[in-house]
């Protein structure tokens, strides 16, 4: 076993041993397809538990969107990104110096998905700490009609922002569950505005179902 | 029961094994042979609730064997860990704010490891105030350097209460490997084993008697099953297990009767409570509930014994006087 092999097998360990991470598989089925897993977002934690709580090979081939700027900054940062999860990295914002073309913010998820890997993304774009989920943002939506034979997952997950609240380091071991329901896809002629309200609407209605 | 007496340690512990899980696998067997019947649906639930017991028995039965083998050090991280699912399940049912966070945290991970660290360490007198006195001034100085007025009695009651039954209490079980009692050296496990059987024993009896007699409830808000009766039966059945097990205690055949009956009536009285807390956050039982998530249901198996660790471990001393 490689040592990102190791590490990985002891964060899901910790990941578990802290909040329990079960998956809940409400209308899809833990199988290999290509796939989009689109969730709220409360805690740097979502990810970890969302992670561990895919069955052992799905780990491998599906991968986070990591912030560029943030997660390259120093080696450790990297290396877990890079070494354990395979990341995504995306760059914040545009160039703005003018050198050069504009990157794509999505170019690097299309490149994941056009290799046949699953992604795992936050919609709401940042870590909200209200009772719902704010509005989702567009990217989903363009991945969906780029790739509209990848399966759209909605995941909701529940309780995470008690282990771990905005602001805090060290979780509070608290059961959570990730909830993972029936894939959505984008109706023909859907408008983009109805299809991120309706993705939306269906990470919610897995609140109550655990 | 006196030649049994004159059996050395090991050859006790061996007994004890074999009979144990002799008996379980003779259950499992008669179990696996009926459910080849066909049963009508309600009969069918309760078999398979009967299953589910069954398996957390073998688990428990495997658990306390393995803690047996690992020597007092084992059964020492054994009941932390236990203490620690329970405190989780436990902290998940209660509604915590975001400024109990630091106090959360004190709780897992430093107020129960040193507990567990006290009793690993036989410092008997630390291991019995740590959290009665020092715990409980620390928690609501933790709580209050939050700077979180909203509903803070209630909240750090709670933290204070859940600490003190799956921490505290439970802690007290492993502690029985620690008493140095005259003419019991090595022989501690003995005790907690005794201590489980009666708890177990005292609860199926009470089950028993509350499923043939249909007592009147005491409490019906809280629990229709628990009636005066059912919860006498239960406590007798603990004292007759108690009577029958006197062989592997330091205790006179009279005395391991009454040690039997207090640890079995604290233990029921403690699921007793647990009921009542279940019933205030919203579940029937602590598993598979919309408003829990993930819960495994430990709490509900645990929470006997660290209500009727800490009575029968000062049972215990208040005897020796020691």
């Amino acid at each position: 076993m490689t040592l990102p092999e190791a590490a990985g097998l002891a964060l899901a360990f910790i990941a578990r041993l802290v909040t329990g991470a079960q998956g809940h598989w409400h209308g899809s089925a833990p199988k290999a397809e290509q796939r989009i897993y689109f969730a709220n977002h409360q805690s740097h934690f979502d990810w970890v538990l969302i992670w561990a709580a895919l069955p052992h090979d799905l780990r491998a081939v599906t991968r986070p969107i990591a912030a560029r700027d943030y997660w390259t900054a120093t080696p450790l940062k990297h290396w877990i990104t890079r070494e354990i999860f395979n990341a995504v990295y995306v760059s914040r914002q545009r160039n703005k110096d003018g050198s050069g073309e504009d990157e794509d913010p999505l170019e690097p998820l299309m490149e994941a998905l056009r290799n046949g890997d699953s992604l795992v993304i936050f919609p709401e774009g940042t870590r909200g700490h209200a009772a719902d989920p704010a509005a989702f943002k567009s990217g989903l939506f363009a991945l969906a009609q780029a790739f509209p034979d990848v399966q759209l997952i909605p995941t909701w997950i529940d309780n995470v922002q008690r282990v771990m609240p905005k602001g805090e380091v060290v979780p509070v071991p608290i059961l959570c569950a990730v909830v993972f329901g029936a894939p959505i896809a984008l109706a023909p002629g859907e408008e983009r505005r109805a299809f991120l309200d309706r993705a939306r609407a269906a990470v919610m209605a897995l609140r109550g179902v655990v | 029961m006196g030649a049994l007496r004159s059996l050395s340690v090991s050859q006790q512990v061996g007994l004890l094994f074999v009979v144990l899980f002799g008996l379980l696998a003779l259950v499992t067997i008669v179990a696996f042979s009926r459910t080849l019947r066909d049963l009508p649906p309600e009969q069918a639930g309760l078999r398979e609730r009967f299953a589910r017991e069954l398996r957390a028995l073998w688990l428990g039965a495997l658990v306390f064997w393995v803690s047996w083998a690992s020597g007092p050090l084992g059964s020492t991280f054994l009941f932390g860990f236990v203490s620690f699912f329970a405190l989780r399940e436990f902290v998940t049912l209660t509604h915590t704010r975001r400024a109990d966070h630091r106090a959360l945290l004190l709780a897992f991970f430093v107020i129960l490891p040193m507990q567990y660290v006290l009793v690993g360490t036989s410092l008997l007198n630390a291991f019995t105030v740590f959290i009665p006195v020092y715990v409980f001034f620390a928690i609501p100085v933790i709580s209050a350097l939050a700077n979180d007025p909203f509903r803070f009695l209630e909240r750090t009651a709670k933290i204070q209460w859940g600490i003190t039954v799956t921490v505290y209490g439970m802690s007290h079980a492993p502690a029985l490997l620690l008493l140095d009692l005259p003419g019991y050296h090595e022989r501690g496990a003995f005790l907690v084993l005794f201590l489980v059987l009666v708890v177990v024993a005292a609860q199926l009896g009470q089950e028993y008697a509350s499923r043939r007699l249909r007592r009147r409830p005491v409490a019906r808000a809280i629990s229709r099953s628990f009636s005066w009766r059912a919860f006498s039966a239960g406590a007798g059945a603990a004292a007759v297990v108690g009577v029958l097990l006197y062989w592997v205690t330091p205790f006179k055949p009279l005395a391991a009767l009454a040690m039997g009956a207090i640890a079995g009536a604290a233990g029921t009285l403690g699921e007793f409570v647990m009921t009542a807390l279940k019933r205030d956050a919203g579940v029937r039982n602590f598993r598979g509930s919309s408003s829990v998530t993930g819960a495994v249901g430990l709490l509900d198996r645990v929470a006997p014994l660290c209500f009727a660790a800490p009575v029968f471990f000062h049972s215990v001393r208040g005897y020796f006087g020691i």
